[in-house]
This record gives structure tokens, sequence and C-alpha cells, in this order.
């Protein structure tokens, strides 16, 4: 099986700037790597060309069905928890109201996620990635607006994610804490 | 996908009240105005009524579309739904359909009151309604395109409209020329079936570059 996700010689120059040059990447089943670097160096660039958001690049990508979660959750103010996720159900992963229970949002799955704070909002956003078997997860810090108990909860799915064959891809600030490898942007 | 799209849509839809009447109270708003401000023959009144009522939907429906697709970009359920949806196209074509439901159908249901403040004869009605249902999903779809491809600019709106004018100027010209025609006695099949033509031509081509100016959208923001 190839790998999840493979980056092959990637550069890439937005805005008159370059960001990286003969930037490789291989993700392999199992693996969760750190993608480091100051603000403005590109991470987020990284991970919107790997989930096939921003083509304006040369290079090769190769990479499995993914989920990605970036600065906006992709969440509507103006519906549920559960009308949010019903709609990217997919046989072969968890019902929506599983994955809400699961990102501890259980009680509130029928309250307008416009009621909900940043932190509840980055769950429900957490929560769309155990819907679907995609094997790469493409996360945009996602401890960001989290409390101690929602950065645990980061971890956990990670590492579950992890042991399942997935692969995760992030770009973070703060350590993970689960990582296998590290990747600094300002290297290339 | 698509029924999911417009399921979600209807409901975020139901939800903001205020958006779904928006267009039909700029259309009975516009149309009472011209009828009070034109103090002449009510006979004149009603050879323009057709261009009126057209006019005044093309513009109501501009306007429904500029909002189109502008809060899923900003909380990112745009791009979940070029990630996610499979495929893509259908979702959108979705989201259309739900617009369309408020700034075509809706407006062609009512367009004959606000034809009838406007003097025009009852005959013509039918003409004008069936006019507006086989001519707004072109207006829809078309616009979709151009709202697809403006979205995340500042600003976008007047260059929507700069955009979008000159396409919907063919259903705006068969659209009138209908009612004319079926005031004046002479059939209107033709412009039905152009009407039609432009609709079903939008309908099979405009759902993928709509996705594709998202796409680029997504893209730069």
């Amino acid at each position: 099986m190839p790998p999840p996700l493979t980056m092959t010689d990637l550069d890439c120059t937005r805005g008159g700037r370059r960001l990286f040059g003969g930037f490789d990447l291989t993700l392999d089943a199992g693996g969760c790597t750190e993608v480091r670097g100051a603000n403005g160096s590109g991470k987020s660039t990284l991970l919107r060309i790997a989930a096939g958001l921003f083509a304006d690049f040369s290079g090769a990508v190769e990479a499995a069905p993914r989920h990605y979660l970036g600065h906006r959750n992709g969440v509507s103010a103006l519906l549920s928890p559960l009308e949010n996720l019903k709609p990217h159900e997919r046989p072969g992963g968890d019902s929506a109201r599983e994955a809400l229970i699961r990102t501890g949002l259980g009680d509130v799955v029928d309250v307008p996620c416009g009621q909900f704070s940043q932190g509840q909002q980055r769950r429900v956003g957490l929560a769309r990635l155990l819907l679907g078997d995609r094997p790469l997860w493409l996360l945009d810090e996602p401890l960001a607006a989290l409390d101690a108990d929602g950065q645990r909860l980061v971890r956990e799915l990670v590492e579950v994610h992890c042991r399942g064959g997935g692969a995760v891809l992030c770009a973070t600030h703060q350590p993970l804490g689960c990582s296998a490898s590290e990747v600094n942007l300002m290297d290339h | 996908m698509f029924a999911v799209q417009f399921r979600r849509d209807w409901l975020c839809l139901m939800r903001s009240r205020d958006e779904a009447v928006n267009p039909l109270v700029f259309l009975f708003l516009a149309t009472t105005l011209f009828a009070i401000a034109f103090g002449g023959d009510p006979r004149q009144l009603a050879e323009l009524a057709p261009a009126i009522v057209w006019a005044l939907v093309l513009l109501a429906n501009l306007l429904s579309l500029e909002a189109l697709f502008r809060r899923d970009l900003e909380d990112g359920t745009l791009e979940q739904l070029l990630l996610l949806a499979e495929p893509p196209f259908a979702a959108v074509l979705g989201k259309v359909a739900v617009q369309w439901c408020v700034s075509g159908a809706a407006m062609a249901v009512l367009a004959p009151v606000a034809a009838l403040l406007l003097n025009l004869p009852a005959a013509a009605l039918p003409a004008l309604m069936l006019g507006l249902l086989l001519g707004t999903p072109a207006l829809s779809l078309i616009g979709a395109v151009g709202a697809a491809l403006t979205v995340g600019l500042r600003g976008g709106g007047v260059l929507l409209a700069l955009l979008l004018l000159p396409l919907h100027l063919p259903v705006l010209v068969f659209g009138v020329s209908a009612v004319l025609d079926t005031m004046a006695g002479v059939g209107a099949a033709a412009q039905f079936y152009w009407l039609a033509a432009i609709s079903a031509a939008a309908l099979t081509l405009a759902p993928f570059a709509a996705t594709a100016a998202l796409r680029i959208s997504v893209e730069q923001s």
C-alpha cells in the first residue's frame, strides 16, 4: 500500500516570497508528523497543498483520502452540531452522534453552533475527523482555542487514529506530545 | 449529495428568514414605487409592466446571489464541501437549487401580484409566470458561476453585477418579449423554447464551472 502522503520536491512561492523549496516528505501509515516554523513560514500553505485546496506550487503530491481541519472550523453557526456533521457521515466511520459524544459535545448536539464558544466550535470540527474512513488527517493548529481537556482530547484522537493505521500531518506551535517526527519549514 | 446539500441549505435558509424574504420584499417595494411614481396613463404602465417586473426579478436575484457562497466561505464550510462532497458539483447544484427556490420559483409565483399592481392585463399573467419559471433557473445557475468567482473579493458585488448583467440579458429579452407577444395576441412559444434551452444549457454547464470557480476562490482566501 502506498504511504498516505508523499510530497516530492515541493516548491511554493506566495506573494513574491518563496515559502519553501525542495521540500520532501513521506508520511507512513501510523505516523504523526508535526510541522514547525515561525509565523508566515508556510505551514498552513503546506497543509492546504496536501489537502488539495491550494494548487499554485510545483512538485508532486500524492495523498490518500483525507480530512482537513484548518483555521476555520467548517461549522455553520446556523446549524446544530448534528446538522453540521450529518452530511459528512459515511459508512465505515462513526455516526455524527457518536463522533460528537467522543469529542465531549454529547449534551449539546441540538444547540445551534452560533451559541457555542470558540473551543466548542473547534470540537465540532474535530468530531468531523471521525466521520468517514479517511486515513490522512491534516490539522492546522488543532490545539488553538481548546482548554486543557480539549488538548488532551486532540492527543487521544490522534493516537487512536495512528494506532488504527491512519496518518496525521499537524502544523502546531505547541508540541502535540504524541508525534513520531518533526519537520521544520525554516530548514527548507 | 444534491439532496443532502439541499436539505442543509434549506435548514440554513429557514433559520435566517430575513434573507429568505429579502428578494420578495425588494420586488414588491420596487414595483410599488414604480406604480406610485408613474402618474400617467395606466395603459402605458401596462405596456411597461413586463419589462419592469422582469428587470426587478433579475436584480433581486442578483442581490441574493451575492450572498450565495459568502457565509460558507467565511466559516470554512465551503472548503469542506470541496473536500468531502462526492461529487462537489452536485453539492453546489444543491445550493443553487435552494437559492432558486427563493429568488426564482417564489418570484414566479408572486410576480403576477406585482404585475397586477402595474396594471398588467390578467391574460398576460400566465406568460409572465411561465417565462419566469423557465428563465430564472438560467439566472441562478449562470449567476452562481459569477458568485463563485467573486465571493472572496472585497466589493465583489459591483463586479458581480458587471459580470452577470450581459450574460443575463438574453433571458431578460426573451422573457419580456414573451409577455409582450402574448399581450399582442401573437404566440410566444419560440421565446419559451429559448428560455428553456438557455436554462437547460446552464444546468449542464454551470455546476461544473461554479465548482471550478469556487476552487479558485477558496485557494485565494
